[in-house]
């Protein structure tokens, strides 16, 4: 879609960034020695903290993939959102008051306090620079997805905005304005979010034919031999059908081609069967053809880049409602899913077809769905395993639940926000405070997902998009605050993410692994200079990963932090026979061990490296299902094999 | 002190557990149940869904209310063992 600058909304989306970025210069004045920089000496109030929390967590992943997917696919975004909070329980019974006795500034520390170990720093800070940079790509996506549609700017002008900012603010301030920036970001974006959710239930639900630019989608009754010989099309005058030559007669779903002949004009049609199979339905769809050299053509037209020019049509509406209404006036909490569940919704599906000349073309057509079949688990396809007999899909699914609940206690940065705190007491207040604002913030997601299904203002090429496109089609004043808000939860994140990398680098790899000795000032800078280096190589892969929905890539920034870190975290808390060996094998295998299944998984062939999803090494791509018991194993083997040769455990 | 908290957190945690886990097992393998109505037309993954988010801060606050705050005198401790432990049972 073309995105075009809107003035209100650079205005307040400007003012919001400065004022953020002028907040943070000022409090980061006061941060100049090592324990200011990491851990704010430890002196954030703890409902500030908690806000924070939320400010840190409910990043681009939850803001806009959750709502991404919702949008597109229906409940099975919002499976991540009750994934994502139940991980909130881990951290507050299991994780939070002893992570905050036993460490000092990483995670790295919390782990190590007992052994004193070289080894267990290494691998922990190694494991927290991994799991950082992989948080960071949705992050950095997420990022580009905001300032598109706001501004303007290409994808990765966004990214690289973002990266330059967040890294200006890191190397200036240091952990108490990060803080203080995310509370006041967590709590803009869930009195934003409540407000946007009052005004879809307020709004409700209405009968369309196409989205709100106007575009009417056709369907033409035909018959079944007039779409099956090409040639003059007999149902409308100056049209000719296209024979289906090479991938166009392989399709999964049934299309036909149509020519106007006075313009060339080529578009492309959903066939859709009928009782009587002599009679089908031709159901208008649209294209996207990339075309290397030339210009892309959208609908068989030439994409344009300004307003008015050419480009896809925004989708997203309701066809039919129960009762046969045509409009249903405000609705409530409650009658928001009831009235839902009895519509029918045209969602948008897509298909890639392979020309003979090289050019790729994307077909997006409609699929006509009961509210019934939007509002169950297992309409996306990364899901539809559930439905199935085979237990790979099952097991997927499991074990992307699972790498959800294990994850949050496993994020570095998450963790890092315990010792900003003074005492347990205020980590545990500080979580409940947390797990308040972002269990509310989650049950919006759901209204704020099917709002934007039912808006007629999604692009059909970017399910990220879907968030800021609904509050656009409110109000674009809406629009920009939530933007802005967004924006700057995603720099938070983001210097939250480089914080913690930083951290691991500066105190677990070289102070204590490698044994170099640094001053105060010192190790300071060499935390700058990593957030720099991390940051510059988040910038690059925010690019690469641009189509992504960002709530998957999140889901294996937790497989891969579950399986490296929880074990050992657990472990340690609750076992007494562990051995320092067995922390630093169960960190290795876990990290290895994901990392290598996401990166062989058919996602990844996809997606990434442009391979046959047949051909991928692993059985499914969820790792988290066999690699978190691994990583346990692993520490339990080992910590029993070394147990003769352990340094007596004086702790 | 800080092992009753700890033991206090676990036994929610595996309440929490069985929770959740109730509901990823039943979205795994009877999909279909998840589709019933049993409320107000809405079903049964959007009511199982928020429970366990409204569940999670529900007893978020049980164990912030039911732990102890800073270690202080050992006398208030005890009080607030027995205190605890008959509120955990009637549950």
């Amino acid at each position: 879609m073309i995105y075009e600058a809107a003035n209100e909304a650079v205005l307040l989306f400007l003012l919001f960034v400065g004022f953020t970025l002028g907040l943070s210069f000022w409090l980061g004045r006061k941060a100049q020695s090592s324990a200011g920089y990491f851990a704010a000496h430890g002196q954030i109030p703890w409902f500030v903290n908690g806000i924070a929390f939320a400010g840190d967590y409910l990043s681009a992943a939850s803001f806009l993939g959750i709502c991404g997917m919702i949008a597109f696919y229906g409940y099975d975004g919002f499976l991540y959102s009750i994934g994502f909070l139940a991980g909130w329980i881990v951290a507050l019974f299991v994780v939070a008051e002893p992570m905050k006795r036993l460490g000092k500034f990483t995670f790295a520390d919390a782990l190590d306090a007992k052994f004193n170990s070289k080894g267990i720093k290494f691998a922990a800070g190694v494991s927290t620079l991994v799991v950082s940079i992989f948080y960071l790509i949705p992050q950095m996506v997420g990022a580009g997805v905001l300032v598109q549609p706001l501004l303007g700017f290409p994808h990765w002008v966004g990214v690289l905005i973002v990266g330059a900012v967040v890294t200006m603010i890191v190397v200036t301030a240091g952990m108490v304005s990060t803080t203080w920036v995310q509370f006041l970001k967590g709590s803009l974006l869930v009195v934003f979010s409540a407000i946007l959710t009052w005004m879809i239930v307020e709004r409700g639900f209405e009968v369309k034919s196409g989205g709100d630019d106007g575009h009417m989608f056709r369907r033409i009754s035909t018959l079944r031999q007039d779409v099956d010989s090409p040639g003059p099309f007999a149902a409308m005058g100056g049209w000719e059908v296209l024979p289906r030559e090479g991938s166009w007669s392989e399709t999964q779903h049934e299309f036909v081609r149509l020519q106007e002949s006075a313009t060339g004009r080529i578009t492309a049609w959903l066939v859709e069967e009928t009782d009587n199979p002599a009679n089908v339905i031709l159901v208008e769809a649209q294209t996207h053809v990339a075309r290397t050299g030339q210009p892309d053509l959208v609908n068989g037209l030439e994409k344009g880049d300004e307003k008015g020019e050419p480009e896809l049509h925004p989708v997203g509406w309701v066809s039919s409602l129960p009762d046969g209404q045509q409009k249903t006036g405000p609705l409530s909490m409650t009658s928001f899913f009831s009235t839902m569940q009895q519509s029918e919704v045209v969602v948008w599906r897509n298909e890639k077809v392979k020309e003979t000349d090289g050019s790729t073309t994307t077909v997006y057509y409609p699929k006509k769905t009961p509210g019934s079949e939007i509002l169950r688990p297992g309409e996306h396809p990364k899901f539809a395993g559930i439905r199935g007999d085979d237990i790979k899909g099952k097991l997927n699914f499991l074990s992307l639940m699972l790498a959800l609940f294990c994850g949050t206690a496993s994020l570095p940065h998450i963790l890092i926000r315990y010792y900003t705190v003074k005492d347990e007491s205020s980590a545990r207040k500080s979580t409940i405070v947390g797990i308040a604002s972002i269990g509310f913030f989650y049950v919006l997601t759901l209204y704020l997902g099917l709002g934007a299904m039912t808006s007629g203002a999604m692009d059909v090429t970017n399910s990220n998009m879907a968030a800021p496109l609904l509050a656009r089609s409110m109000n674009p004043w809406l629009f920009a605050a939530i933007s802005a808000i967004a924006f700057t939860t995603v720099l938070g994140t983001v210097s939250g993410l480089i914080l913690a990398s930083a951290g691991a680098v500066t105190h677990d790899l070289l102070s204590s692994s490698f044994g170099w000795e640094m001053n105060d000032h010192e190790k300071v800078r060499i935390a700058k200079i990593t957030s720099v280096v991390v940051g510059a190589i988040a910038i690059v892969l925010g690019i690469l990963f641009e189509g992504i929905n960002v709530g998957y890539l999140v889901g294996w920034a937790f497989s891969v932090a579950a399986s490296a870190n929880l074990p050992a975290l657990v472990m340690i808390l609750f076992w007494k026979r562990v051995t320092s060996q067995g922390v630093i094998a169960a960190i290795l295998v876990g990290m290895v061990s994901s990392l290598g299944w996401i990166l062989l998984s058919s996602d990844t062939f996809e997606t990434v490296y442009g391979l046959p999803a047949q051909d991928a090494w692993t059985p499914f791509t969820q790792p988290g299902i066999v690699t978190i018991p691994l990583g346990f194993l692993t520490l339990v083997v080992v910590s029993l094999f070394t147990k003769g040769h352990q340094t007596v455990d004086t702790a | 002190m800080e092992s009753r908290n700890a033991r206090l957190g676990l036994q929610l945690f595996c309440v929490y557990l069985l929770l959740y886990g109730g509901f990823v097992l039943l979205a795994a393998f009877s999909p279909t149940t998840m589709e019933a109505t049993p409320l107000a037309g809405i079903n049964l993954a959007i009511l199982y869904g928020f429970a366990l988010i409204v569940g999670a801060l529900i007893m978020a606050l049980i164990y912030g209310a039911l732990c102890q705050g800073e270690p202080t005198t050992t006398a208030t401790n005890d009080g607030g063992t027995t205190a605890a432990a008959t509120q955990e049972d009637a549950q």
